[in-house]
């Protein structure tokens, strides 16, 4: 370049480009007065939570699976009822259902037009129609009451441990039960389909959006917008709020699912199981709660350790871990009571045992007290170590960070 | 002013910063050049704090910088960051929501701040969905969100077009005007010279030198002359200069005299020349960024210059 074809910007430095130059343009000004103050770490969270949740809610990916999941909950509740005998699973029997019918019972003309099904066998006498049932002859016995129950039928229906639902269905109008040996359901089916349900809510809710949390944080590391971020937030509110989102998301979802659940359950009537769910349900979604925001915490953590999106499913390897090792056991030991026992006190495993025994009616509400407490006290430790790994590990974008500095270092 | 003084930092052997200080004066564009892995970018993550240096201070009218102090300055990061699926928009509002702005005045803010870049059309387009040059205006936008004290720019030109430059630099200008000390780095060196009022050259992680661009520009413009005529082998004969050589077409002679009879050798030359034939350029010379910085670069031991 030629001198004579040198810009004419400048040579006077501070003078020469301010055309209309406002009151502070001279150097050493004061810093113009801010307008605004700033914002609190617990505002800074929200702010995070509020995006993260917006981010979330805005993937189609996301919506999808959930009404997909929805879908699925309530086409197998309403599958199960139709197809099978409710979630009793003892199946249709082929022959049809033997009922005593004792002296005096009225109102059952649904269960004559229907020999196919039901067998009627005609008692003398009560005595007689009851041993029909403890014999194992008949499902159930009808008695006459002198008056109607509640229900608007003068029928007393006694089952030795559950009532046929066929014979009710069949009958106009809800006859008074009373059951001589009431198990509501076994024992064992109910530790088998608890473990189940608990354990499938779980693992599915805590690998999701442990996962979306883990790629969120590694995706912020690489497009470097951490940095950015960093310079306005400090690590720790970042990391509270990508918690706080992603456990509220999780929340919620668990909340849908276990809604839908007992609506549909609600609405095809299934009360035995309605009954036997309900409290353990909402347990759960306490537990969950909980104990997300441990493994969330973790997860963030975990991940801050790598800066590329391929070396996530390493770094959350130990996790994946903590969620599939307590599932497997509540799964392969829900028949062992003590086993249950113990794996309803240990951190995240309590949040599928714990809600087992609930169910089976195995453990008393201050039990579940306990485990929360000993959860809780658990989750501080945890939500302690991924910080650290977190703080310490965020601005490491040019390589994997080990563990065991990311531990130390104290480069917050 | 916004000052470094004594900044280092090594990653392992490398020492990517070596007592690094210098000053960004309010009221002025300071330029940050050098090569790549000259240090640049290490010393400007600390100057933002991002990057915690072995020893030194980087102080803001001669208030230590704490992190409450840099979350009121704009970064701009050397690789691009922003979340490739949120859009525009809401991006920038967040960051402005972040630095204390309310929702609505954040949002406010973001609308006006891209506008004036040019991405009015895009306000509610993702990130990913647009060209390099928008990403750029966009990252630009990101580090003005927050209405910052302070601005650090990672070579905010890069990927630019013209036009765009000149809508930036003007933006930036307008921040410099309201007194907010700017320093950006860049391999572009024109666009240095033409912006920045202010140069800071650093090379092997050492600052080579710093002031103002007439001072530097001076300091090296020697005792030289240039000028266009015919063969020109004759003009190291002439008693005082010191040295010939061909530049831009032109001859290019440095005189070594006492100052005051330096002049007199340059006549002396142009005298010459008339005499041999006609003379279509005769001029002083005036170095411009990028031989100023070849020469600082040049002056300093080799080995130095490609440790980061």
């Amino acid at each position: 370049m030629s001198p004579t074809e040198l810009p004419p910007t400048g040579q006077q430095p501070t003078e020469s480009q301010t055309a209309e130059p406002p009151a502070a343009a001279a150097p050493g000004a004061p810093v113009p007065a801010r307008s605004h103050r700033s914002p609190t770490s617990v505002s800074l969270a929200w702010l995070v939570a509020w995006r993260e949740i917006r981010a979330q809610l805005r993937s189609r990916a996301f919506i999808v699976s959930s009404v997909l999941f929805v879908v699925l909950i309530a086409a197998g509740i309403f599958a199960a009822t139709i197809f099978g005998d409710g979630f009793g699973g003892d199946g249709e029997p082929a022959a049809p259902t033997a009922v005593a019918v004792g002296p005096g019972v009225s109102g059952i003309e649904g269960l004559k037009a229907d020999p196919e099904a039901f067998e009627l066998l005609a008692a003398a006498s009560e005595a007689e129609a009851l041993e029909f049932v403890s014999s194992g002859e008949a499902a159930a016995a009808l008695l006459a009451l002198p008056e109607a129950g509640p229900d608007g039928l003068p029928i007393l229906l006694v089952a030795q441990s559950s009532a046929p639902d066929d014979v009710i269905a069949a009958l106009t109008y809800r006859p008074t039960v009373s059951l001589i040996d009431p198990a509501p359901a076994s024992r064992e089916l109910v530790g088998y389909l608890g473990s189940l349900i608990f354990g499938v809510l779980f693992i599915w809710a805590a690998m999701l959006f442990g996962q979306t949390i883990a790629q969120n944080t590694v995706i912020e590391k690489q497009t470097r917008i951490v940095e950015i971020l960093l310079a306005a937030v400090p690590a720790r509110a970042l990391m509270a709020g990508k918690v706080i989102g992603h456990s509220l998301l999780a929340l919620g979802e668990t909340a849908l699912m276990a809604g839908t659940a007992l609506v549909c359950l609600n609405l095809v009537g299934n009360t035995t199981i309605l009954g036997l769910m309900t409290a353990p349900l909402l347990w759960y979604v306490l537990f969950f709660a909980i104990g997300f925001v441990f493994l969330a915490s973790l997860f963030a953590g975990a991940a801050a350790l790598v800066s590329r999106l391929e070396d996530v499913g390493t770094a959350i390897m130990p996790l994946t871990l903590l969620i599939m090792v307590p599932y497997v056991l509540c799964i392969a030991l829900n028949q062992d009571a003590t086993a249950m026992k113990v794996l309803s006190y240990i951190p995240i495993a309590s949040t599928i045992a714990m809600p087992v025994r609930l169910m089976q009616d195995d453990a008393a509400w201050w039990e579940a007290l306990i485990a929360l407490a000993l959860l809780i006290a658990t989750a501080f430790g945890a939500i302690a170590i991924g910080a650290r790994l977190y703080s310490n590990s965020l601005l490491q974008t040019d390589r994997k960070v080990k563990l065991l500095t990311a531990l130390r270092s104290n480069n917050d | 002013m916004l000052e470094v003084t004594h900044l280092t930092r090594t990653f392992g052997a490398i020492r990517a910063a070596d007592d690094i200080s210098f000053q960004v004066p309010r009221g002025a564009i300071t330029g940050f050049i050098g090569g790549n892995g000259a240090g640049k970018t290490t010393t400007m993550r600390m100057i933002l704090g991002v990057l915690h240096p072995d020893s030194g201070q980087v102080s803001l009218d001669g208030r230590p910088v704490t992190r409450e102090l840099s979350r009121h300055f704009g970064y701009m990061p050397e690789e691009r960051g922003l979340y490739p699926k949120m859009r525009v928009a809401e991006q920038i509002a967040y960051l402005a929501a972040l630095h204390g702005f309310s929702q609505a005045a954040a949002a406010n803010r973001a609308e006006t701040l891209l506008k004036s870049l040019g991405l009015g059309q895009r306000l509610a387009d993702p990130v990913e969905k647009l060209s390099l040059g928008n990403q750029q205006r966009a990252q630009i936008a990101a580090a003005l969100a927050g209405d910052p004290d302070v601005l650090v720019l990672d070579e905010p030109f890069s990927g630019l077009d013209p036009m765009a430059v000149d809508t930036v630099g003007e933006i930036l200008r307008d921040y410099v005007g309201r007194g907010v000390p700017l320093i950006f780095s860049s391999h572009q060196l024109d666009l240095v010279e033409r912006l920045c009022d202010h140069l800071v050259i650093i090379a092997g992680g050492r600052i080579r030198t710093t002031g103002s661009r007439a001072e530097l520009l001076h300091a090296h413009a020697g005792q030289r002359w240039e000028i266009e005529c015919g063969p020109a082998a004759w003009i190291a004969d002439v008693p005082g200069v010191s040295a010939v050589e061909p530049f831009n077409g032109r001859h290019r002679f440095a005189v070594t005299a006492p100052e005051g009879e330096a002049a007199a050798v340059a006549q002396e030359v142009l005298r010459q020349a008339l005499g041999r034939g006609p003379v279509a350029a005769f001029a002083p010379w005036q170095p411009n960024l990028v031989e100023v910085f070849r020469e600082v670069i040049v002056d300093e031991p080799q080995d130095k210059q490609e440790n980061r």
